[in-house]
């Protein structure tokens, strides 16, 4: 147990750093870490490198494993399962599966084309965006396992129900009839990849990634950083507290129009928790900003008329929103 | 040679055109160079996965942006 907690509090939690960016703060920049401005220096040089030595790290391992799942080998796996099997799969395929919000439309037209159920590609893009074991990793840094475990296990609920809700509507009317018919070639090349091919291509993947979102994260942990020190306790309760019916509502109100990645969004919620906001409402934010992205719902209407998008971005804002509560009713026994 | 970057349009497809013009030039290749962002003419070439690199008609790459040296290899491979 020693062990373990050990590896927990400096590798995931990085306790060292903690302290090293502490005595930065205090002795050489000759701040006082409980005050406004030193507090948040802390909070912002911390968060910061935190996030990103994880991030590399775990975007690494996981573009290593997601070397063995091409998209073209991930339909020929969900091309043989029907019904609930289906949409679980796809749901669990999303999480090793991340992907660039430029590749989904590609991606619809070869899973619906190869005779997938409209409902297992949803779920496949419902939890493609927002669960992967990256932020499982970093859910678990910032927070604690619980409520890492918890946002994997609802969001790859809410991607089940949510595609086998729109398996049951029977919306195939409402994609555009060429995309039924589209031929994709069989060509799985990635799967003959040498084990030195599958590490440069991880570490493309982690250069790639962090060039596209660092900006994301320094945003993020700046506004954390804001909210940490600088805007009163009070503020916040009153508009996201536990005891408000609404907060769960607003937060969500408040995440679909950002776009952001993941990553920025965990600093914010980090700083929220803090601030004594509800888990699930800071989780029910950290969803709606990563599930619904405008420029992938917009690449997706090309494809997909108007009513399967309403019907789509319904079942995730209501799922999202009955999240929130469940879990902010578990408030005490997450933290 | 016939070149095509094909994508929607999102940042990764505008590096990958800016790397085959920089692989062009250094390899002094007179090519012609077109970005496809139409999705029926993109899904033509039967990929799951955008940016895609085609020369000469033939898909080279999909899903990702190679490498100046990569890309300098698959119009080598269309010169020859």
């Amino acid at each position: 147990m020693f062990i373990l907690r050990f590896l927990n509090d400096q590798l995931l939690k990085m306790q060292w750093l903690h302290e090293l960016v502490w005595s930065l703060v205090e002795n050489v920049f000759g701040l006082d870490v409980s005050t406004r401005l030193g507090g948040s220096i802390h909070f912002f040089i911390y968060d910061i490198i935190k996030i990103f030595i994880l991030l590399t790290v775990l975007i690494y391992l996981v573009s290593y494993i997601q070397s063995y799942f091409p998209p073209e080998r991930t339909r020929a796996i969900l091309g043989r399962f029907r019904g609930i099997t289906g949409n679980t799969l796809g749901a669990l395929l999303g999480t090793i599966t991340p992907f660039c919000s430029c590749s989904s439309i590609p991606l619809f037209i070869g899973f619906t084309s190869a005779g997938l159920p409209l409902g297992v590609t949803f779920s496949f893009l419902l939890s493609s965006p927002f669960v992967d074991l990256a932020s499982m990793i970093l859910l678990a840094s910032i927070f604690n396992w619980k409520i890492a475990i918890v946002y994997v296990v609802v969001g790859v609920l809410l991607a089940i129900v949510g595609g086998t809700i729109i398996s049951k509507m029977q919306l195939e009317q409402y994609v555009a009839p060429f995309v039924f018919h589209q031929e994709i070639s069989d060509f799985e090349k990635e799967t003959t990849m040498t084990r030195r091919e599958r590490m440069a291509y991880a570490w493309d993947q982690v250069t790639d990634i962090v060039k596209r979102i660092w900006i994301y994260i320094v945003i993020g942990v700046a506004i954390g950083a804001a909210i940490h020190n600088w805007i009163p306790a009070e503020m916040i309760s009153a508009l996201l507290g536990q005891d408000k019916w609404y907060s769960v509502l607003l937060a969500t109100a408040i995440g679909i129009p950002m776009y952001a990645d993941i990553f920025g969004a965990l600093p914010i919620a980090e700083a929220l928790v803090y601030k004594g906001v509800g888990v699930g409402t800071v989780l029910g934010f950290m969803m709606a900003v990563t599930a619904i992205s405008p420029p992938s719902l917009i690449m997706l209407n090309q494809v997909v008329k108007s009513r399967l998008m309403a019907v789509f971005v319904t079942v995730v804002i209501v799922g999202i929103i009955i999240i929130g509560y469940v879990l902010n009713g578990f408030n005490a026994w997450l933290l | 040679m016939d070149i095509k970057i094909l994508g929607t349009g999102c940042g990764r497809c505008e590096k990958l055109e800016k790397e085959v013009i920089n692989a062009l030039a250094e390899m002094d290749v007179a090519a012609d160079v077109k970005k496809v962002k139409d999705i029926r003419e993109i899904m033509s070439y039967k990929i799951m996965s955008t940016p895609a690199l085609v020369v000469n008609g033939k898909v080279k790459v999909a899903g990702k942006v190679p490498k100046r040296q990569e890309i300098k290899k698959y119009i080598q491979e269309e010169l020859a």
